[in-house]
């Protein structure tokens, strides 16, 4: 590459946050470029300020009191930090286009689609027939049927197809540099990947320099020409792709590429003693909506068989929408089924139809750990008395309840003392191992997890799955775990259940199942994953029926 | 006012509130005189022998005012704790329960908002003999839906946490989950509702004896006004100070809600703002 | 399309409601203490024992209670609303007397309060914390302090008596006027009392108008419409409002119950002919009867206003009956 001036020079960026917090600067002496025709990826956890410095690229700061206090931002060698607001309204939109993470907020729900992409065209002056454009830039970001794309509303459309929507208001007055704010987090994994080729599509053809926050190394892996590393608003690590990924310089960032679980299956482990027998599960949900107009019963489980042995992992995956919650619900008895059996060992044969008095037993047998850790935790009771909680309820003594909690809390690695505070002062992570500690306080010994990792970090995602096996270990506790995630059900299972529109599409061994996936819908989810494994040089799949990377 | 930080309002709110609770729960010890005896000239005004001078029938009006702290304070107390037990009774079990439990209450609450709500205050008053009962009665049957439908919509949302879930999970009972899981939670909206609501049974209450319809037996200072419609332009101080007084409880209500609600209002952290 | 099935779906639920609401007057009659022919006789005609027979024969007071009933919402159906025996005049005549002038007097202040409020709601929350921020809170918070018969009184001190600017009572001046000239007159005596009613309902628009627009203005497509270019002014108009206002469309149906109780007191302290003054004389006079009719026409009136802001969401929202 030619020392060419660079499409966007970010030089010495600052941003500072109201004083009080734990650290004095959001982003603190930042140096990063990006060249047209080439994609910077900006990666890092919550809290490193990759999506501050996108945003302060055109001071678009989601607060007044973050203060960008230094550095300068030259876009085609005009500062945007100094320049005057209508400068700045022309850049933002004409010369820079931006797509955000989640398309459902960011788009206006009570406007069409034609009208919200046109307005990029009107605010800009566009010439030439403005309508022509919309429909043509519609149909270049993939919609089928612009024309009757432009009259509907945005929640009428997928998730994909309003990201799309959005890719197309970006590059409406044809920018020359995108960024694009985590844009496949919301998304299915098999949209991600129509998404992410829709992205470098656009970005050949029209010469765009792109940047691309994201957390996920495997979206790094796919798209970016050059790797930028952020923690804490510092930049700790820069190079290009195969560096990075291959040969990081950085320890963090060797921590970080380590935490991403490969696609391999783990050494199964078999032979142990039968837990849970499911067969025919069902639920169905009701039509909803007026009785003249009353909508079609929509089946979230149909006919799901399950099988799970002691000091086994059983991974369901499956996208949204597959009925994988509804799922976990059903075993749990959180929500009533419509119809099959399920038996737990030693403690009942159908706890499905049994009558609530009676469901003491495998209320402490069967436990679940929930997706969202900051709603686990009933944020008005300390952690200690949520941990307690239960055994207290089922007829434990307070203080041994509360010894025990400590013990547990101890045995999680949380801080006992930790048990007279409030989830309010604990991380997402710490919040997880207490909920953890929760479930085994009632000795359970089917625990059903329900995406517990998918809203942490990727380095909290590794303790808290490193812990999860060592309890099985230790204890022999069978776990149902529900993940849209290939890579975590390859890291956790010995065997693997897909689920797609409330059927089990395929069943079996973890690497069975992942070398020489035998249902088509599952060999297109594992095409989708984006991949890493070349680029940081671990093994690849040993599979040829899911092509390359 | 808004430009004072939170705690400035919320303190100034608080005093002002307890100096008038003070002044009525003392009202015997603090009066100068007995409201009802006819002690001196009729329509003197203020300044003189009676500091804020007298009413049409010569009664002293520092003293009414004093005693007519004790009886909106009381009544708005009062009406408002009703209010909020059959509110937050109805709502959480239609919010917990759903259902058919929460198809009724809705009908019901809704039936309950149609009805213009002073009319059916002065209708309920005018059936019910006239008295401290019927007063507090009829305001609370009135002001009752809002919280009933805040609590019903803070029930749904919590009752779907996982928390909530989780302590299904744990063997919690009904009972339990909606008292000790999700009430604590869903109270801090209603507190801040709650005290709004006193402010406006004050008011209502101040309408209902302005008309004449409240008990006879109770100096208020909607009452006074009230009586002495007929002689307000030339008595301008029979009409202007007890409204004066009405206008100050309520504001300082209203500061100590206002200070209350925003301490917990995540509204108020760093949001973006309109200028780019 | 949509709008006429809102209708059609609305039409039964009403009609349910205001059955309730005859139900509820037929109960409340029955509530009051002592003979309900005495009651609806009130003070005109208590002592007369055959008036008293010719009620219980006009009401079928004698009839088992079903039947009664059925009659009573028969005769609500055909607004039939009785006879106010004190006048001797049918009730429904008297109310349809009264009723524009309290159509006009609450029309102009519901109208009033949600413009001023809302656009005064919106530039407060355009600079949070800034001077109009704090001055626009301020005013909301004491102008919702006030008894709204108080205002009424300081304003009819202040501008009547003090100034000799407006007219303290009435609707119109003793000598008639004729054409132009006569509508001037009533827009001229509708001021203080308009203003009055406007004030109180005015604090509650500005602060709703105000978190409204903070809440819409801190959600994620404000955000895209900034990153698209728009100035300021495109944002409000083009993204805010429409989603600002909804709260305040729906707020502005539960309202009208409020605007309705508040005329009572507007009506009684300026002596406007309206059916609150109406009513409230009725209720001096214990004529039931009248009282009554008052309060369901005037529920009649909020399930009305209920169906526009209805239909009027519906045609702001698409998401609506989707």
């Amino acid at each position: 590459m030619t020392a060419a001036a660079p499409l966007l020079d970010i030089r010495g960026l600052t941003v500072e946050l109201p004083p009080g917090g734990d650290r004095r600067h959001a982003i603190e002496d930042l140096w990063l470029r990006v060249e047209s025709g080439r994609t910077l990826c900006v990666v890092g956890e919550s809290g490193s300020g990759k999506s501050l410095a996108a945003a302060a690229i055109v001071r678009l700061m989601p607060s007044p009191r973050l203060r960008i206090s230094g550095g300068q931002v030259l876009l085609d060698g005009r500062d945007t930090l100094a320049m005057g607001m209508s400068e700045l309204l022309a850049v933002r939109g004409g010369r820079v286009g931006y797509v955000f993470q989640d398309p459902l907020s960011c788009l206006n729900p009570l406007e069409r689609i034609g009208r919200q992409v046109r307005e990029v065209l009107d605010r800009h002056g566009w010439a030439g027939d403005r309508a022509a454009r919309v429909n043509r830039l519609l149909a270049d970001v993939g919609l089928p049927q612009p024309g009757q794309i432009v009259h509907k509303y945005p929640w009428q459309l997928s998730g994909g197809q309003r990201q799309r929507v959005m890719i197309a208001m970006a590059l409406a007055a044809d920018p020359a540099l995108l960024i694009a704010d985590e844009p496949t987090a919301a998304l299915d994994v098999t949209t991600q990947a129509q998404i992410l080729r829709l992205l470098r599509e656009q970005q050949a053809q029209r010469g765009l320099g792109l940047l691309l926050i994201t957390h996920d190394f495997g979206v790094v892996a796919e798209m970016a020409d050059e790797v930028a590393v952020l923690k804490d608003g510092r930049l700790v690590e820069h190079g290009d792709r195969a560096q990075v990924l291959g040969r990081p310089r950085e320890a963090y960032t060797r921590r970080l590429l380590a935490a991403v679980p490969p696609l391999l299956a783990r050494a199964a482990r078999t032979g142990g003693q039968p837990l849970l027998q499911a067969t025919g599960l069902r639920k169905t949900w009701a039509a909803t909506g007026p009785w003249w107009r009353r909508g079609a019963p929509t089946p979230a489980v149909a006919g799901v068989d399950l099988r799970v042995d002691r000091g086994e992992t059983v991974a369901v995956v499956g996208e949204s929408g597959s009925g994988k919650s509804t799922l976990a619900r059903l075993l749990a008895r959180l929500t009533q089924a419509d119809g099959g059996k399920a038996s737990l060992q030693g403690i009942a044969e159908d706890y499905l139809s049994m009558p609530a008095r009676q469901l003491g037993p495998l209320r402490r047998a069967v436990q679940m750990v929930f997706q969202d850790p900051f709603a686990s935790l009933n944020p008005r009771h300390t952690v200690g008395h949520s941990v307690a909680m239960g055994p207290i309820a089922c007829g434990t003594p307070r203080d041994q309840a509360l010894r025990e909690a400590r013990e547990l809390l101890e045995r999680v690695r949380v801080d006992p003392r930790a048990a007279d505070r409030y989830p309010s002062e604990f991380s997402g992570g710490q919040r997880q191992r207490i909920v953890i500690a929760r479930a085994l306080a009632m000795r359970a010994r089917l625990l059903i997890a329900d995406e517990p990792v998918s809203a942490l970090d990727v380095s909290v995602q590794a303790e808290i799955l490193d812990l999860l096996e060592e309890i099985q270990q230790r204890d022999g506790v069978g776990m149902v775990f529900i993940t849209h995630d290939l890579r975590v059900a390859a890291r956790m299972a010995d065997r693997i259940m897909v689920m797609n529109r409330g059927e089990i599409v395929e069943s079996g061994n973890a690497a069975a199942v992942l070398a020489a996936p035998a249902h088509p819908y599952t060999r297109e989810l594992l095409l989708a994953v984006p991949r890493m494994e070349g680029a940081s040089g671990c093994a690849p799949p040993h599979d040829t029926a899911t092509g390359g990377a | 006012m808004n430009a004072l930080p939170v705690n400035w309002r919320l303190w100034i709110g608080a005093c002002t509130l307890t100096a008038i609770a003070l002044v009525a729960l003392g009202a015997p010890w603090l009066a100068p005189h007995d409201p009802w005896a006819l002690l001196g000239p009729p329509l003197a005004p203020p300044g003189g022998e009676f500091a804020l001078g007298t009413d049409l029938l010569g009664r002293d009006l520092l003293s009414g005012l004093i005693h007519g702290a004790r009886v909106s304070l009381l009544i708005g107390l009062a009406s408002t704790v009703c209010a909020l037990a059959i509110g937050i009774t109805l709502g959480a079990v239609a919010g917990y329960f759903g259902g058919l439990a929460d198809r009724v209450v809705v009908r019901f609450t809704e039936f309950f908002q149609v009805i213009p709500a002073f009319l059916f205050a002065i209708l309920l008053v005018a059936i019910m003999r006239p008295g401290l009962r019927s007063v507090i009665v009829a305001v609370a049957l009135v002001t009752w839906p809002p919280v009933a439908r805040l609590v019903r919509s803070e029930f749904l949302t919590l009752r779907s946490r996982e928390f909530v879930e989780a302590a299904r999970a744990l063997g919690l009972g009904h009972g339990q989950i909606i008292l000790r899981e999700i009430l604590p939670n869903a109270l801090p909206p209603v507190i801040a509702v709650g005290s709004l609501m006193v402010a406006t049974a004050i008011l209502t209450e101040s309408s209902l004896s302005f008309l004449g319809l409240a008990d006879p037996n109770l100096i208020s200072w909607g009452y006074i006004i009230g009586s002495s419609r007929s002689v307000f332009r030339d008595a301008w101080w029979l009409s202007v100070l007890p409204g004066l007084c009405l206008f100050v409880t309520v504001l300082s209500i209203s500061l100590l809600a206002d200070g209350l609600g925003d301490s917990r209002n995540p509204l108020l952290r760093s949001r973006r703002g309109l200028s780019p | 399309m949509r709008l006429l099935a809102a209708f059609a779906a609305w039409l039964p639920r009403a009609l349910l409601t205001l059955a309730a609401i005859g139900l509820l007057n037929f109960m409340l009659i029955r509530l009051a203490p002592g003979d309900p022919a005495a009651v609806i006789a009130g003070e005109s005609g208590a002592a007369d024992a055959a008036f008293l027979e010719k009620i219980r024969a006009d009401y079928g007071l004698d009839q088992p209670l079903p039947v009664q009933v059925a009659a009573y919402l028969g005769r609500l159906a055909q607004l039939d609303l009785g006879v106010s025996y004190r006048s001797n005049v049918p009730v429904s005549q008297l109310i349809g007397q009264r009723l524009p002038a309290t159509l006009l007097l609450t029309g102009t202040a519901l109208v009033l309060a949600i413009a001023a409020g809302t656009a005064l709601g919106i530039a407060a929350a355009r600079r949070r914390g800034g001077v109009l921020d704090v001055a626009i809170g301020s005013f909301a918070m004491l102008a919702y302090a006030m008894p709204v018969f108080w205002v009424g009184l300081l304003l009819v001190l202040v501008f009547s008596v003090g100034l000799g600017w407006f007219p303290a009572f009435g609707m119109a001046s003793l000598i008639p006027r004729q054409g132009f000239a006569a509508v001037l007159d009533v827009a001229h005596h509708l001021v203080l009392p308009a203003v009055t009613l406007t004030l109180l309902h005015l604090a509650v628009y500005v602060r709703l108008a105000r978190a409204s627009t903070l809440e819409v203005l801190g959600r994620d497509f404000v955000r895209t419409a900034q990153a698209k270019g728009l100035t300021e002014g495109q944002v409000l108009r083009g993204h805010v409002l429409r989603n600002a206002l909804l709260p305040t469309v729906t707020m502005a149906g539960l309202q009208v119950g409020h605007l309705v109780g508040g005329a009572v007191v507007i009506e009684t302290v300026f002596a406007w002919p309206g059916i609150g003054r109406l009513a409230f004389d009725a209720l001096l006079q214990r004529d039931y009867a009248v009282i009554l009719g008052v309060f369901f026409v005037s529920s009649v009136m909020v399930v009305l206003a209920n169906l526009v802001t209805d239909l009027v969401l519906r045609l702001i929202d698409p998401r609506i009956g989707r």
